[in-house]
């Protein structure tokens, strides 16, 4: 729908702005304070355009840590940044290799009690991790993956929402085509891998933007299940960071961690957006 | 290459009964075309020997084998579907060349048959392309391109055309034909285009609600419809039907009709008195010349001109008409002409059961 109203689309900008405003400068904000001396942080009010130090803070925060005063064993940036890698993309390919496969014995496959397994799995969308939480936990404390990136990863790992997004797909892929694979002698798993996981590449793109963010940003559970500092992910440390008792906060460090736990979303998204939009949008076979 | 043998088969969805049971003996080499309205069953039952779908009674033979229990890919077949269902990410060459990677086939073999069916099809400029950057016919060229490599013993086409506009249609008609004559595979071909039915076959199955009513020559077909349902199908104006009463008196039989014209038929023909159905193809009748006794006044509603013919819509009594005269004779709507009949070319059914009389 073309519509000319220059009121209307004044105001539409301006809300736009607006908004960009208000989500941006908080970003701006924690970026200004990691490019200041902790001095000049401190003064009221603090500054609000950026500072020299940018890179020696977040360098500090890379490798050292922020110091906190009467808290020993700071745990650098680059440490606490692997392990949210490593839990954000073994999350997201998980629940990418997990679903996908679901979504193929569900679509493709006639076994007993199909539909009741289809509409469990359906069901579980309605319940987050934080409903059964804590039979989750008394799981993984049995099964001895307390402290494990096992036990980080493995309960966030099933995703409804990704196995009902691919069903969705796979249900748009052509009859005929199944049936020129089969004339062809391609058998499930070959049919799977040559044609059907292809043609879902750009849902799968935009699944696993989604799902790695969603692992990035994780905070109850590892709360919950990383004790051992080795273990911890850096939302979870930025968290801790700022709730340590009688600590003297080194802010611009903690800013700079701040600035680098955005970054590895960021670069995803930028990175996949092409690919991302395609797949939200794409109905193209 | 093999022939194809069909034993009372039958296909039943549940309770559903889409095939009745179709007997058939296809020869080596032959070209059969199964034509039929939408619904009749000629999808199953090409799907049937396809094995893309279970066969629920009776027996398919390819070669010397029954394949009832056989994969599709292991029924030396290869198909071409109607929307060409091409591998959308893969190349030309890839998608012509899938089959024959999965039955791992040496690299030089492969690369030899993608080339010479490339070369048959003129899609050699094309391997590298993705199939939407083809046009429709080439894509329906790359289709037929998998099966070809495929060097199967028979062909199988659903509607292969029918996605594509009258011109390209008529181009890609030739191209089979073409393709046919050169390879020599037996081929089944679905189509509800008669037209495509009448050129491409060597002989024609007229399916009607899951069975074939009709197997023959296309001219056999045309000319000796098996039924009224054959005749109304096949042919374009359909046949004429009329129901008849057969009086044989002094002077041969003769056929009466609704409004009371009566027609002489022709004295060889000795069918029993009675009701009958008579068959008449609209270019077997013509404008009564002068001088000439016309045989029947035809009441034209519509004269539909059509370039070389015209076609004149009427009425006899209160059933429709429709006589194909050259374009010149120079009537129209509303006009009256008397038109003589071609009765040797006319055929009488029964009207209950629809099966023409034999005579
Ligand atoms: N999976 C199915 N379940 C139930 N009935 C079916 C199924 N597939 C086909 N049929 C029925 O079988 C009959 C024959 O179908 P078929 O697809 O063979 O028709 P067709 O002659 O190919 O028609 P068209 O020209 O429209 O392709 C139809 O009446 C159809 O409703
Ligand atoms: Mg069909």
């Amino acid at each position: 729908m073309i519509e000319r109203r220059p009121v209307a689309n004044a105001f539409g900008h301006l809300m736009l702005v607006a908004m960009i405003i208000i989500v941006a400068f908080p970003i701006y904000l924690a970026v200004v304070a990691a490019s200041h001396t902790i001095q000049d942080v401190s003064q009221t009010p603090m500054p609000l355009l950026p500072g020299a130090e940018l890179l020696t803070n977040t360098a500090r925060a890379l490798f050292d840590g922020p110091q906190l005063v009467g808290v020993s064993g700071a745990t650098p940036a680059i440490v606490l940044m692997m392990n949210s890698l490593i839990m954000a993309i073994a999350i997201a390919v998980g629940k990418i290799i997990i679903s996908l496969l679901s979504a193929f014995a569900i679509v493709y496959f006639r076994f007993p009690l199909k539909n009741f397994f289809f509409w469990m799995i359906f069901i579980t969308l309605m319940l987050p991790v934080e409903v059964r939480i804590i039979p989750t936990y008394k799981i993984v404390a049995d099964l001895g993956l307390l402290d494990t990136y096992t036990g980080l990863v493995l309960p966030l790992i099933a995703s409804a929402t990704a196995t009902f997004l691919f069903r969705q797909f796979f249900m748009t892929v052509p009859d005929e085509l199944v049936e020129a694979a089969r004339i062809d002698g391609a058998g499930p798993m070959r049919f799977f891998w040559d044609i059907l996981v292809p043609l879902t590449r750009t849902s799968i793109a935009a699944m696993f933007v989604i799902q790695f963010i969603y692992g990035w940003n994780q905070y109850l559970w590892p709360l919950l299940i990383a004790s051992d500092y080795k273990y911890q992910t850096i939302v979870l440390a930025i968290g801790r960071l700022i709730r340590a008792p009688d600590a003297f906060y080194e802010w611009p460090v903690i800013m700079g961690m701040a600035v680098l736990a955005l970054l590895p979303p960021v670069l995803v998204v930028v990175l996949m957006q092409r690919w991302f939009v395609k797949g939200l949008v794409e109905t193209e076979k | 290459m093999a022939k194809v043998t069909l034993k009372s088969v039958k296909k039943n969805y549940g309770p559903v009964k889409a095939i009745h049971g179709v007997d058939m003996e296809i020869a080596d080499g032959e070209f059969i075309v199964i034509v039929g309205p939408s619904g009749c069953g000629k999808s199953t039952l090409l799907r049937m020997i396809a094995g893309l779908e279970a066969i629920t009674e009776g027996e398919i033979v390819i070669g010397d084998r029954v394949v009832n229990d056989i994969e599709p890919a292991d029924r030396d077949i290869a198909m071409v579907f109607q929307n060409y269902a091409l591998y959308p990410h893969m190349s030309v060459h890839q998608n012509m060349s899938y089959g024959l990677r999965i039955r791992g086939m040496d690299k030089a073999n492969i690369e030899k048959r993608v080339q010479r069916a490339a070369e048959i099809l003129q899609l050699q400029p094309y391997l590298q392309r993705k199939p939407r950057e083809l046009s429709g016919g080439q894509r329906q060229r790359v289709a037929m391109g998998r099966a070809i490599v495929r060097e199967p013993s028979v062909f199988l086409f659903d509607e292969p055309l029918s996605n594509l506009d009258a011109k390209l249609r008529v181009q890609m008609r030739l191209e089979i034909k073409r393709l046919h004559q050169q390879l020599g595979v037996t081929s089944i071909y679905v189509t509800h285009d008669q037209v495509e039915a009448m050129t491409l076959a060597d002989r024609l199955v007229v399916m009607n609600q899951g069975r074939a009513d009709q197997i023959g020559s296309p001219f056999d077909v045309y000319g000796n419809p098996a039924t009224t349902y054959v005749g109304g199908f096949i042919g374009s104006p359909a046949m004429n039907f009329l129901s008849c009463r057969v009086e044989t008196g002094t002077g041969g039989p003769k056929a009466v009709l609704a409004d009371g014209t009566a027609l002489m038929l022709p004295a060889e023909w000795t069918p029993p008195a009675g009701n009958y159905t008579i068959g008449i193809r609209p270019e077997t009748m013509r404008i009564a010349r002068p001088g000439e006794t016309a045989q029947l006044h035809l009441n034209v509603d519509v004269a539909e001109e059509l370039g070389a013919d015209t076609l004149l819509h009427g009425k006899l009594g209160d059933e429709d008409l429709v006589a194909r005269v050259p374009s010149h004779a120079g009537y129209h709507d509303h006009s009256r002409p008397g038109l003589m009949i071609d009765i040797a070319r006319a055929h009488l059914f029964d009207p209950e059961s629809g099966l023409r009389i034999a005579l």
